[in-house]
């Protein structure tokens, strides 16, 4: 178990490794361009176009500033761990301005995810247990609607509909919990449901397969044999088996969106994580989206990590080898 | 009564074979051609996407030709004073855009680059996919180890922002970059669509492969001294391409949406060449004040993924391909 764990963090190490050789690539090599021109004013001289290369350090080579890149992240700068360096455009940290927007990105998921895990779960056992009657099939619709849906037109829609028309509920923008409670569940609901109507769909076709594969099993048979009620035999028996898959891609939805909640945040101008990388991308504020990228793809990393884990104990099937 | 024939009593669970009448031979393809037609929803998703492709190759022109109005062009008389579009009328069927512009014509035109970005980008990563799952689950070792961690690095990584990323580094200039093989506007959409789903192929392809190589027919083959080349080409991919075919189905909708929320950021397709995703982008500034302009092309996006996805799950079930996400 131990060697099981200790070759996973190893593994972990080397994908984070990996994302950030990617994310240097792509947003420090890739890009036409010269980033020193960004902090010159106009028109600058080549000599004080020089002496802003020198200070960026891209005077030299690709490897010693990426070597730089990576040694900050995993040792810390001037502005403490983990070092993400500072902004072209105001020279902010980088590390200040994800702490101030995180708050936004994680309450829009821990909300969504809660909505979607129930939701999702709920619908795939009823579906499942009633199938091919009228309730599996408008149930499965809706599953389908889900997933063929964009959700930024879901978004659109939703704000269109329970905001001005219906004005059931705030419209776009954040309001901070700590200010006004009401204002940011009434701001959040939306998004809320939006994000977790994509979500909802796919567990609920996930449990529905896995619970009608499950059930097709033979200790399935024999608890019935012994007299146990169907509830129990469902949602004990059944139930159990068929969500160790779905805790894993609970885990892996929600570090994914640590920086893919793009769509949802930017309809709804919640000016999270995502939105904050793309409006980055957009200006070429490269530091800040790698600083973005990075976070997101430790936070998928270490949920990887703790997934299988996590697997390992609830599955007493898999081998730590 | 009769003694049974031997073969009845001799075990409990076979079945008796009570005439010897004909029984014709079910090749697969027929199976599968039963089990399909028997599927309203996949036929009706078959014929949906059928038409699509015929608005997607005729429908622009078509639309151009009723309406007399150019996709680009500002129809005259399409806007109130405060500059806000005219809805639907007996003019504009669909109502003006932002700009003055027909929505009809557009929303006839983006069925064609969505489509085509879909199906291209599937294409492309269903092939590159195919190699790769191929090579890794056929052949293992150190290529299998090497693919399948590269594939769990492009798993981790945000794709959104990365694909921004690239979008937008490669759209600052008009030679885009890599040396201008990537090309801003439809090529780098491609690319990064490609990028970002071929893995999931591979995965497939690699855990089919791994149990396809262990089956008796792969065995003889090899026994009868068919080259690696041979197995793979006569006895592995015919059995793959059911799951291939499945799967593709599944990929083609999930990337339109892709590029739909690519679009959506502002990074896809330039507004120029409409697809619905663009069309929609451009809908979101006046959403509030102008219906029409997220329904018309929502929905066109919404009925193809719709269909692609129960056309999809149709193929499966005739396929009876085992389920996963």
């Amino acid at each position: 178990m131990i060697f099981y764990i200790a070759r996973r963090l190893v593994w972990t190490i080397v994908v984070v490794l990996c994302v950030i050789g990617i994310t240097y690539v792509v947003f420090f090599k890739l890009p036409a361009g010269n980033p020193a021109l960004r902090f010159a004013g106009k028109a600058p001289t080549q000599q004080e176009l020089h002496e802003i290369e020198h200070r960026l350090g891209l005077d030299r080579p690709w490897y010693v500033q990426f070597g730089k890149f990576a040694y900050h992240f995993f040792r810390g700068d001037q502005y403490g761990w983990p070092g993400l360096g500072y902004t072209y455009a105001s020279g902010a940290s980088v590390k200040s301005l994800i702490v101030n927007r995180a708050p936004r990105t994680l309450f829009l998921i821990a909300g969504a995810a809660v909505l979607w895990l129930f939701s999702g779960v709920a619908i795939g056992v009823i579906s499942a247990v009633k199938r091919r009657t009228v309730t599996d099939r408008v149930a499965m619709g809706f599953a389908l609607f889900g997933i063929s849906t964009p959700v930024f037109w879901l978004g659109l829609m939703m704000l269109y509909i329970f905001w001005r028309q219906l004005g059931w509920a705030g419209g776009a923008g954040y309001v901070s919990p700590t200010s006004d409670l009401t204002g940011f569940f009434s701001h959040m609901i939306l998004p809320w449901i939006t994000l977790a109507m994509l979500y909802s769909a796919f567990y609920a076709r996930m449990t529905r397969n896995n619970l009608l594969e499950t059930l097709g099993e033979d200790y399935i048979r024999t608890a019935r044999a012994k007299g146990l009620t169907e509830r129990r035999v469902i949602l004990k028996h059944g139930l159990r088996a068929s969500l160790t898959p779905i805790v894993t891609m609970f885990g892996m939805d929600i570090a994914l969106l640590v920086g893919g909640a793009v769509i949802t945040e930017s309809v709804f101008n919640l000016q999270g994580l995502g939105y904050l990388a793309i409006n980055s991308a957009l200006t070429q504020d490269l530091p800040i989206v790698a600083g973005v990228v990075l976070l997101a793809a430790v936070a998928v990393a270490v949920m990887n990590l703790v997934v299988d884990i996590l697997y390992a104990f609830l599955d007493p099937r898999v081998r730590y080898a | 009564m009769t003694n049974p024939p031997e073969f009845q009593v001799s075990s409990g669970g076979a079945v008796a074979i009570q005439q010897p009448v004909s029984i014709a031979r079910k090749s697969p393809s027929r199976l599968f051609w039963e089990r399909f037609r028997q599927d309203k929803a996949a036929v009706a998703g078959a014929i949906v996407i059928l038409i699509l492709i015929l608005i997607a190759i005729a429908g622009g022109p078509i639309a151009e030709a009723l309406t007399g109005h150019h996709p680009n062009d500002i129809v005259p008389n399409s806007q109130d004073d405060f500059g806000v579009p005219f809805g639907p009328n007996s003019h504009l069927w669909f109502g003006a855009d932002a700009e003055g512009r027909d929505l009809f014509v557009r929303t006839m035109y983006g069925a064609r680059i969505s489509l085509f970005v879909g199906i291209v980008a599937s294409g492309f990563a269903v092939s590159i996919g195919l190699i790769v799952g191929l090579t890794a689950g056929f052949f293992g070792g150190v290529v299998d180890t090497i693919l399948s961690r590269a594939a769990d690095v492009l798993l981790a990584v945000p794709q959104i922002l990365i694909a921004v990323g690239i979008v937008a580094a490669c759209s600052t200039t008009k030679q885009g970059c890599l040396g201008g093989v990537l090309q801003p506007g439809l090529p780098v959409v491609i690319f990064v669509i490609t990028l970002f789903s071929w893995s999931y192929i591979a995965r497939i392809v690699r855990g089919y492969t791994l149990s396809l190589r262990e089956k008796e027919f792969v065995e003889s083959a090899r026994a009868a001294g068919a080259t690696n080349f041979r197995i793979i080409w006569r006895e592995i991919l015919p059995n793959l391409l059911g799951p291939l075919i499945v799967y593709t189905t599944l990929l083609i909708p999930t990337n339109i949406l892709f590029e739909a929320a690519l679009s959506y950021l502002g990074l896809g397709v330039p507004s120029t060449e409409a697809s619905w995703g663009s069309i929609l982008n451009d809908a979101s500034q006046l959403y509030d004040v102008a219906w029409w302009l997220m329904l018309f092309p929502g929905a066109f996006l919404i009925i193809t993924t719709l269909a692609f996805n129960l056309l999809g799950d149709g193929l499966r079930d005739a396929f009876d391909v085992r389920t996963e996400r």
